[in-house]
């Protein structure tokens, strides 16, 4: 940090505002858009081409920044479905479980590097169809979304090393049901291990963010991957319901809210289908005071900002002790005057578009509730953007355990700030949730480290960091956060029988 | 009750002179009690009822426990969650092992009471032969499963990373009808190897050795609450072990497509990890393995950074 010579008596350094460059302003560096192909419209990807849907219906694609009309989807309907489901199947019993593992390996080896080929085109079309920030869909969706394949092909004809003592079998057709927030990196989460143990897919990605999955199925295309054993088709709730009721499908993979999880699971009661369900979740982040402040408020700010807030995991409660909360609060209220919000396509941005216009009214809702409730709201003072959907970063101190905002998933740039003073009762309340996805604990005390991360129940722990994924990392939460992993040896099991 | 009064074996009198075998001493029943948080209540309900065994005869008054009875037993479960998962695994190896111990002094009991409820003397000593098999087959996972199954996850990124798999929280088990001891023992010693603990409904028409097998648990140094037996009908009871909001997960092991299918459904209120163990054989390899301690375990992984000595981008 920077050490000030000022006149001033000196303070201790951690209590010196953060100098955040204001005197210098940052020129616009927007990514050109020239270097991405959007179709006028979009058909479904059933079998290895594209296909007019059955209903013949078609709807917009916006981007979230300026609400202009990106591209026109298909809507899948039942007959789609079916359609798709068709394919799948006979591409599994036909090709694809009977296929050598090192050859099926190969084909998710060439997605991953055809990704990394069209990386930049697929980043430019994140940001515009998403509204995630240029310099997150770059750096870290696209990438890892190709390490994702080429994680998971090596696994392939490696199988027998996974699970002792065990065979292991594909399960047959997987539907697959991804959200908004990381539209292409969450189609690799499923398709990635889907494939390379040898089932085949039918994924349908939001009905707000489908381009770049529809790109992935144009790459599918081009890897020559055996047609029908990945589908891709667009719509909406009505066609993620097609997919779950399905009768051929053995396997629910779903990401999304806990509310919509739980109609899978009760969906699916009474039928063999196998499912993984990744949810909602309200992370805990704890800050003690012994902690290196500064790295641990850029860890507060990651974990709540990053994408607009859009993650499940995202450290949305942050547990301060009350001795260095006043300090914590006030760095968090300079950090976030610096956060740059606006244009997705900036490069310089950190904050960009709100996914929907419906997203950024629960958002709205939510802030109104927290103020009602009591809790005392602070926001950037930034300007937005004119045109599409944007929100300033906020957090609200003063915050009660029982607030609304202390327990729902907001699912946007909301922190709920709650204070603590002892290892026990933080404990406590960062449990006390119904979620447990993902927590978070800053301290610089190895073993005070392990005693939290043990005693927190969450699928994902950060210590001294935040939000930070790994295709060889396994994801996924405790109670209502779902059920089964994605990623590492361990997210293997949601796709295979063990004989 | 119809139990028949048995020659006691009793040879040595009590002023220990030697008396003539006495045909007269009546035999001292034993009630059936349920066993939650390390006690023997008897059901909350008052309620009982008869068992009767293929020849008819009614085998006792045994306690039919009520929805708050699982409810009490739940409280108990969680109440002893934290120091049973937190025991040393090492630790619960000796309290299996010691589970075991407490099943083989007791065996004869067993047997007997397997007779009872059917089964014949082969049969039923094969049953607790295996039955004490399997408590030190799990026993001996109890600190090895997790090294089989954790994950030391090479990121790309500078941080150590690991998955270990935990104890998902109480798990409720409706044990199979029919291998009632045996099967009670081999769903209960995978979840609470793992460190589960759990609430157990034993089997509704053959209950007796799961009330023994609660004293074998009782006099093992296993914690109060870890395991707790309640009898009763399934039909009255299967709804509350997968709508309770304080349990984690459920294991249910007939062939009912119905109930199976009910359950489903309702353990997607909060979301329980839900098993169906109805096509296993439990006098088989396959009913034991450390899969089975798997279904009641969670991953969880966790990262911290690794300071970059030579590069940039600092230690956190």
């Amino acid at each position: 940090m920077a050490v000030k010579t000022n006149k001033a008596s000196p303070k201790k350094t951690n209590t010196i505002k953060l100098k955040f460059d204001t005197s210098w302003s940052y020129a616009p560096a927007p990514e050109s858009k020239s270097a991405a192909t959007i179709n006028k419209q979009y058909d479904l990807f059933i079998n290895g081409e594209w296909v007019k849907p059955a209903g013949g219906k078609y709807f917009d694609t916006i981007n979230p920044a300026n609400e202009e009309q990106l591209s026109e989807v298909a809507e899948a309907n039942v007959a789609d479905v079916d359609k798709s489901v068709k394919a799948a199947r006979t591409a599994y019993e036909k090709v694809w479980k009977k296929m050598p593992a090192k050859e099926r390996a190969k084909y998710v080896f060439r997605i991953s590097r055809m990704i990394q080929e069209k990386a930049r085109e697929l980043a430019i079309i994140e940001s515009l169809d998403g509204g995630k920030p240029i310099r997150e869909s770059r750096d870290f969706d696209v990438p890892t979304a190709a390490n994702h394949f080429f994680y998971y092909a090596g696994w392939a004809d490696k199988l027998e090393y996974a699970f002792p003592n065990r065979v292991a079998e594909p399960l047959g057709v997987a539907g697959q049901i991804i959200p908004w927030n990381f539209p292409l990196l969450m189609a690799a989460w499923k398709i990635a291990p889907a494939i390379a143990t040898g089932n085949t897919v039918v994924l349908k990605p939001a009905e707000t963010t489908p381009l770049t999955a529809l790109k992935l199925a144009e790459i599918i295309q081009e890897s020559d991957l055996p047609p029908g054993v990945v589908n891709i088709i667009t719509g909406a709730g009505a066609t993620g319901a097609a997919i779950v009721n399905h009768p051929d499908v053995n396997k629910i993979a779903f990401t999304g809210s806990t509310d919509v999880g739980k109609i899978i699971q009760r969906a699916i009661a009474g039928t063999n289908k196998k499912a993984t369900l990744e949810l909602g979740g309200k992370a805990a982040n704890i800050i003690f005071e012994d902690a290196p402040l500064d790295q641990a408020v850029e860890g507060v700010i990651n974990g709540i900002y990053f994408n607009q807030g859009h993650v499940c995991c995202a450290g949305s409660r942050l547990y301060v002790q009350e001795s260095v909360a006043k300090q914590v609060i006030r760095k968090l209220r300079d950090r976030i005057e610096s956060l740059i919000v606006g244009d997705p396509l900036d490069k310089n941005t950190d904050i960009g578009a709100i996914n929907s216009k419906q997203q950024l009214e629960t958002i709205h809702k939510y802030i109104k509730i927290g103020k009602q409730e009591g809790a005392e709201l602070y926001e950037s003072s930034c300007k937005l953007p004119g045109k599409g959907f944007f929100c300033r970063p906020t957090l609200f101190t003063n915050v009660a355990q029982s607030n609304r905002i202390a327990q729902d998933e907001i699912f946007g740039p909301v922190l709920a700030i709650l204070t603590f003073r002892t290892d026990d009762e933080v404990i406590e309340k960062a449990n006390n949730t119904p979620y447990g996805l993902s927590a978070g604990v800053w301290t610089d005390k190895g073993s005070k480290i392990f005693n939290m991360t043990k005693r927190m129940r969450a699928g994902v722990i950060w210590a001294n960091t935040f939000n930070k994924f790994d295709p060889s990392s396994p994801f996924g939460g405790y109670k209502e956060s779902g059920f089964g992993r994605e990623g590492g040896l361990h997210g293997l099991s949601a796709y295979v029988n063990t004989v | 009750m119809e139990k028949t009064i048995k020659k006691s074996s009793l040879s040595i009198s009590e002023d220990g002179l030697e008396k003539k075998t006495s045909s007269k001493r009546l035999e001292v029943l034993k009630t059936y009690k349920i066993y939650i948080g390390g006690q023997f209540p008897r059901t909350e309900s008052g309620r009982y009822y008869q068992p009767v065994n293929v020849s008819g005869k009614k085998m006792g008054n045994v306690c039919l426990s009520s929805r708050k009875d699982f409810r009490d037993a739940v409280v108990a479960a969680r109440g002893a969650f934290s120091g049973w998962s937190g025991r040393a695994a090492f630790n619960r190896g000796q309290i299996l092992y010691r589970m075991a111990e407490m099943l083989e002094g007791r065996k004869a009991q067993f047997i007997e009471e397997l007779i009872q409820q059917d089964s014949t003397k082969t049969k039923a000593e094969k049953e607790v032969n295996l039955a004490i098999d399997r408590l030190i087959y799990y026993s001996g996972w109890c600190d090895k499963f997790q090294q089989l199954f954790s994950a030391v996850n090479p990121v790309s990124s500078s941080h150590f990373n690991f998955s270990v798999p935990e104890p998902t929280g109480v798990v409720a088990i409706i044990a199979p009808q029919g291998d009632s001891l045996l099967g009670l023992v081999s769903l209960i010693a995978p979840v609470i190897a793992g460190g589960n603990t759990c609430v157990v409904l034993a089997s509704e028409t053959k209950p007796l050795c799961a009330v023994t097998f609660a004293e074998v648990l009782n006099s093992s140094d296993l914690p109060g609450g870890v395991v707790n037996i309640l009898t009763g009908k399934p039909k009255e009871l299967n709804e509350w072990f997968v709508t309770h909001m304080d349990v984690n997960a459920t294991l249910y092991c007939e062939n009912d497509s119905a109930i199976q299918s009910m359950m489903r459904e309702k353990s997607a209120l909060n979301l329980k990890r839900i098993f169906f163990y109805d096509t296993v054989n439990w006098d088989k390899t396959k009913g034991q393995s450390p899969y089975f301690i798997m279904d009641t375990q969670e991953i969880k992984t966790t990262w911290h950074p690794v300071e970059n000595i030579a590069g940039a981008g600092g230690g956190y």
